[in-house]
């Protein structure tokens, strides 16, 4: 049975300095609200880990609160570049961070190693690939059986892994529909877990059996935070803010410009601002 | 002057070169544009697949991202990020991934993660994603961007995803089984591999488009097929479908027309 918390102890009581930790969420369902309040709570020396680091490790690296990035895509999706990453590798601000870079399929594999208990990953991966031979976790693996070679990789075990989900129910019980992501390995791969959630209901009945649903002894902590995923969306309860992907380029391209609206839209405000920001984007 | 612009030709183009039956991975930005005009043209019953775990997907208008909330509501089936890459691409199923690039060289070999030295880079950019798989997955590659000097380059940087490494056999000789890049479409031109040597070669010009105009934006000394052909202009239901579909498309992600 998982704790029900509010955010900021679900944060407190789950992240330390020195963490490697997971905001997974693939365009879906980011976990925003519980990152801004790990950015208001100061971590330092994170290992970030996401498949798509876009916003929120952007912020997080501008922040100085990431000492490594584990990723396979660090792009703000549809615009281009993370401008706050880039002047990090580039330029070493606010300091400088290590890179553990892999393709979508090697993290999604990773993960799901993680979640089931084994030490690496195989697939059949990064042939003639440039990665190879900057990251010295892949390496190949002979196939005992046809004598094929695979890549390897070490699989993923995040301290902690933060997502957002629609709902739980009063057991403790979380579902997640609609592009369900990374969401499920990457609980199942950490040691702790958050989920915050839009809303909180009495029970799943009507639930499609095949609906993705993480049984209550596989959750940490849970979270009520509405509109806690913006400017990413949760289906079925508001849309994807693209405007806000869009500012961000802006944003973030300046140091003067990202301190500024850190300050006001992260660090003088609480998880209360996200449900207003997803007023306009709900579903009629 | 023709009265559409190279980047409509370039998306119509390469809308033409999908089929009905293909089942396609689909990149995101100029190859999403051409996949959606293919099937709501001359393919309607052609599978699109975004990373983001949507399959079947028809989008009304084109997603910002990979996983816009579009894609999943008219998808036939949206399944997680690990089976995707395993079960959907790994295994198989997909016959056309369509990439876009960063820098390009003439054996279709894929930069999209630094310029400059990968760990002081002169500018970092996002990274491969899912490219290096679905260049050795899908049963071929097809590749669009715009001609330019920056990015149709000599050498390129980073080996992001592999397409046919040093021409010839390379690819066989690292145990691929899968085609790599068959056809690449810019703004000016179709180009299509040797069949011996694998070097991306013109085949098709684009209308009004000439040798010096294709070289004048390549970085490397272009090779133009012995018969050279032209590409037909866009007919108006393409051109119309394509205008249609940036509309709504700029209008739902509130942008300017």
């Amino acid at each position: 049975m998982p704790d029900f918390l509010p955010l900021a102890e679900a944060v407190r009581q789950n992240l330390h300095d020195g963490d490697a930790v997971a905001f997974e969420g693939f365009t879906h369902l980011i976990p925003h609200a519980a990152a801004h309040e790990a950015m208001r709570q100061g971590f330092r020396d994170l290992t970030l880990i996401r498949m798509t680091p876009d916003l929120v490790y952007d912020q997080m690296i501008g922040l100085g609160m990431a000492k490594k990035v584990i990723f396979s895509y660090a792009g703000n999706p549809g615009v281009g570049l993370l401008r706050r990453l880039r002047d990090a590798v580039e330029h070493e601000f606010p300091h400088a961070i290590e890179l553990e870079e892999h393709s979508h399929a090697a993290m999604a594999n990773a993960y799901e190693a993680g979640a089931a208990g084994l030490p690496f990953a195989v697939f059949r991966g990064y042939a003639g690939a440039g990665l190879a031979a900057v990251n010295p976790h892949i390496k190949t693996i002979t196939c005992p059986f046809t004598g094929e070679a695979l890549a390897a990789v070490p699989a993923l075990r995040p301290d902690v892994s933060f997502i957002h989900a629609q709902k739980a129910n009063r057991a403790g019980d979380v579902l997640i529909e609609g592009i369900i992501g990374i969401q499920k390995e990457a609980v199942l791969a950490a040691k702790r877990s958050v989920v915050t959630v839009e809303e909180i209901v009495d029970n799943f009945d009507g639930v499609h059996p095949n609906t993705c649903v993480l049984p209550r002894f596989a959750v940490g902590a849970i979270a009520v935070v509405p509109g806690g995923a913006h400017p990413s969306y949760a289906h079925g309860y508001y849309a994807r803010d693209n405007r806000s992907y869009l500012d961000w380029d802006q944003i973030a391209a300046d140091r003067g410009t990202f301190d500024a609206w850190m300050r006001a839209n992260v660090f003088d405000v609480g998880p209360e601002v996200f449900a207003e920001r997803v007023k306009e984007l709900r579903h009629a | 002057m023709p009265d559409f612009t190279p980047d409509e030709m370039m998306t119509i183009a390469a809308a033409r070169a999908l089929s009905n039956d293909d089942v396609c991975f689909v990149g995101i930005g100029a190859p999403s544009a051409a996949c959606n005009v293919a099937r709501l043209t001359h393919a309607p019953d052609i599978t699109l697949i975004y990373e983001s775990g949507t399959i079947g997907t028809r989008p009304n208008v084109l997603p910002l991202s990979i996983g816009d909330g579009e894609l999943c509501e008219t998808a036939i089936t949206t399944v997680s990020v690990p089976e995707m890459f395993r079960y959907w691409l790994q295994g198989g199923h997909v016959t056309v991934g369509f990439l876009g690039a960063a820098q390009l060289d003439r054996f279709g070999n894929i930069n999209t993660t630094v310029i400059g030295d990968y760990h002081h880079p002169k500018t970092r950019l996002p990274g491969g994603g899912g490219a290096p798989e679905i260049a050795s997955s899908c049963g071929e590659v097809f590749i669009t961007l715009k001609q330019s000097k920056r990015g149709l380059v000599e050498k390129i940087d980073f080996f992001t995803s592999f397409g046919h490494g040093r021409g010839g056999d390379d690819r066989q000789r690292l145990g691929l089984k899968t085609k790599g890049p068959t056809l690449l479409i810019t703004d000016l031109a179709i180009w299509k591999p040797d069949p011996a040597s694998k070097e991306f070669t013109v085949t098709s010009l684009h209308e009004g488009v000439t040798r010096d105009a294709v070289q004048e934006t390549c970085g490397w000394p272009v090779k133009f097929a012995a018969t050279l052909e032209q590409t037909p202009p866009p007919t108006p239901l393409e051109l119309n479908t394509l205008r249609d579909l940036k509309a709504r498309t700029a209008k739902a992600h509130g942008q300017a027309a």
